[in-house]
């Protein structure tokens, strides 16, 4: 699903040059349920910026599905965002005048999806996360983990092959937290690639696979059964 | 780009920004307003100018004749110089900037009129029948004087609408006989300009009559002629000069000698207003579009704080699919928005109150006959210019909005979504 060779990535501002991703190699294989850790400035958020398409590389190989991504323009950029990735973020990013439907719909405007049936498709989703009723309130009268399934079902809409979760439990209280690490593994079990950047041990230790980065290369991958132990306990609480 | 939901995003921020859209479309209304209402009195002073000169064909010219003020070819000043018949010949024949030609013998100025009881001395105009044209003569009922009048030497005459007033009243005046200098003229034909009335206080004869019946031999006082239309003073002050040239040759006098031979050219004076005119609406625009510039940009402002307060909500588009070419849609609609239902206010609110001037004036002049020579006409915008002023109206909000819409296509999502952390 995704394939990365040698990657590097440096941001220049002014004279000073900051070198943040060294030649990274990375593996994830279809239906993988995958967190990427690592403290700050060892490159995740920049790793995750250039897997999601909405930053490009400067040496290296990104293979998306099989294809390289490289020298795409914004449209294409675009377009493949919209076709390939759903991302969810930290604090949500529902827009604020928009009602729930209208959130989730989103994403099938920008495929030229007529109205009636986006939204279709956006109850659909909303019933799907157990949020039929509050698909015309606004975010602003959500809970936090109302607000992050909403983002979700739009992350999804889309038919994604690749959910990208940046701190998805991020402002979330650990309940909601677990609801939510619950929905995307229901979502992995689809068959979705599922990949979360995360700070938290305890999140990390809900996905299949932790791999955790240092300096701009992958430190460890961690993929034994000591983890797969501590989710279960986590969850039988 | 029709689509629902980008009219209901466009209106979800103009509502959460009522006062600042309000104000940003101010600006702009204001400036079409100001635009309109600088045309329309443009338009007016220049349709009432135009009015003004109405009274008589644009191209007319008169000439008429006096004493010699410089010697020429040995001959003294102080001779008269006298138009005949023979001119008239030559001016209809010879001369190439002529068109029409009609000549004038002036009649005693104390001459009476008489029907009846009734008794007046009025101006008399005799003249052949292209006068009408050249003159721009009403007939009101009746006709004007032809060419078989001119012919025959008929006695018959064109009385103005006041002529009749005084000595008809109520009685129709057509077919009878009215006493000019104690001959019995057949009246023909009622002329009445709406204008000015001291044309309705004047009566058209024929000139072979009038010359004939008068004792005039052969001498003609004036003439009246039409010339070819040119665009350029110059061009205008050139036929002039020709035909002074042709007459001083014929009369033996000095061209530059304008007591010997005095002329008016109409279109000299008509093109040099209109060149003032034109000068006028030209610098209008350039205020007015001035004014609009200043609303675009106020315009212009206002989408880049917005664009900038909406990085964010950019971002999250740009994140989910959203091409460059839709956001930058997305901000220049919104911009062409405003800057037209703003601007269309302004417009109709301009136009509408030059048509109340407009409106007001014409119950003045209504009110206050027919002698008022206002300057001011009709001081409305035309179609056209509402037009264009439309058209400048979606251009220039396409133009405020592309900067603003340049650099929301330009948000990088990674940056737009980093405030957060």
């Amino acid at each position: 699903m995704i394939s990365i060779e040698n990657l590097h990535k440096s941001y220049v501002t002014g004279n000073n040059s900051l070198h943040v991703l060294k030649g990274l190699n990375l593996e994830i294989k279809e239906g993988e349920f995958v967190s990427i850790m690592g403290s700050s400035g060892s490159g995740k958020s920049t790793l995750l910026n250039i897997l999601g398409v909405l930053d490009d590389y400067d040496k290296g190989n990104y293979y998306l599905s099989g294809k390289r991504i490289w020298g795409l323009n914004e449209t294409q950029a675009a377009i493949t965002r919209n076709a390939m990735i759903g991302f969810i973020f930290q604090s949500f990013n529902l827009i604020s005048f928009k009602n729930a439907m209208e959130n989730v719909a989103l994403p099938l405007y920008y495929q030229k999806i007529n109205r009636k049936k986006r939204n279709l498709i956006a109850m659909e989703y909303l019933d799907r996360l157990g949020l039929k009723d509050w698909a015309h309130h606004l975010p602003s009268e959500m809970s936090g983990g109302q607000k992050q399934r909403v983002a979700i079902a739009r992350a999804l809409i889309s038919n994604p092959k690749i959910i990208l979760a940046d701190e998805p439990t991020g402002a979330l209280d650990s309940q909601t937290s677990l609801e939510v690490m619950d929905i995307l593994k229901e979502v992995n079990d689809q068959g979705i690639t599922v990949i979360i950047v995360t700070h938290e041990h305890d999140i990390a230790a809900l996905t299949k696979k932790i791999i955790r980065l240092k300096d701009g290369v992958i430190g460890e991958v961690i993929t034994n059964g000591d983890l797969q132990m501590y989710r279960d306990r986590v969850k039988h609480e | 780009m029709f689509d629902v939901d980008i009219w209901q995003e466009i209106f979800s921020t103009i509502k959460k920004n009522k006062l600042r859209t309000f104000l940003t479309g101010f600006s702009v209304a204001w400036g079409i307003f100001m635009l309109m209402v600088l045309l329309g009195s443009g338009n007016g002073l220049s349709n009432g100018v135009k009015e003004q000169f109405a009274e008589n064909a644009v191209n007319v010219m008169w000439m008429w004749t006096g004493e010699t003020s410089i010697p020429y070819n040995g001959l003294k000043e102080g001779r008269p110089v006298k138009f005949n018949n023979q001119d008239y010949d030559f001016l209809t024949t010879k001369s190439k900037e002529v068109e029409k030609v009609s000549s004038r013998y002036y009649l005693p100025n104390d001459i009476l009129y008489a029907y009846g009881k009734e008794y007046g001395s009025f101006e008399t105009s005799t003249c052949y029948p292209t006068l009408q044209e050249m003159e721009m003569i009403n007939i009101n009922s009746g006709r004007f004087i032809n060419e078989l009048d001119m012919q025959d030497f008929r006695k018959v005459v064109v009385i103005g609408d006041e002529i009749r007033k005084a000595l008809f009243k109520e009685e129709e005046p057509i077919g009878k006989y009215v006493r000019i200098g104690g001959v019995p003229f057949y009246v023909i034909g009622v002329s009445k300009d709406k204008k000015n009335s001291d044309k309705n206080r004047q009566a058209y004869m024929p000139f072979s009559t009038a010359q004939r019946i008068f004792s005039g031999g052969d001498r003609v006082h004036t003439f009246t002629v039409t010339s070819k239309i040119v665009q350029t003073s110059e061009e205008a002050e050139a036929i002039s000069d020709k035909i002074r040239d042709d007459m001083a040759k014929r009369h033996a006098f000095d061209p530059k000698d304008t007591r010997a031979m005095g002329s008016f050219n109409m279109l000299t004076q008509y093109i040099r207003t209109m060149k003032i005119f034109q000068a006028i609406n030209l610098f209008v625009w350039i205020i007015g579009i001035g004014t609009l510039i200043a609303g675009i940009v106020g315009v212009s402002n206002i989408m880049l704080i917005l664009v900038k307060e909406r990085t964010r909500e950019i971002g999250i588009r740009k994140a989910i699919g959203a091409t460059p070419m839709s956001v930058i849609g997305l901000v220049l609609l919104e911009s062409v928005l405003i800057t037209t239902v703003a601007g269309y206010i302004g417009l109709v609110m301009g136009v509408g109150l030059m048509e109340l001037i407009n409106m007001g004036l014409e119950r003045a002049a209504a009110a206050g006959g027919p002698s008022n020579n206002t300057f001011f006409l009709n001081p409305t915008v035309d179609f056209k210019t509402a037009v264009s002023a439309t058209l400048i109206l979606i251009l220039s909000g396409a133009l405020a909005g592309y900067l603003p819409a340049r650099k929301a296509a330009n948000v990088t999502p990674i940056e737009a979504l980093r405030d957060e952390n």
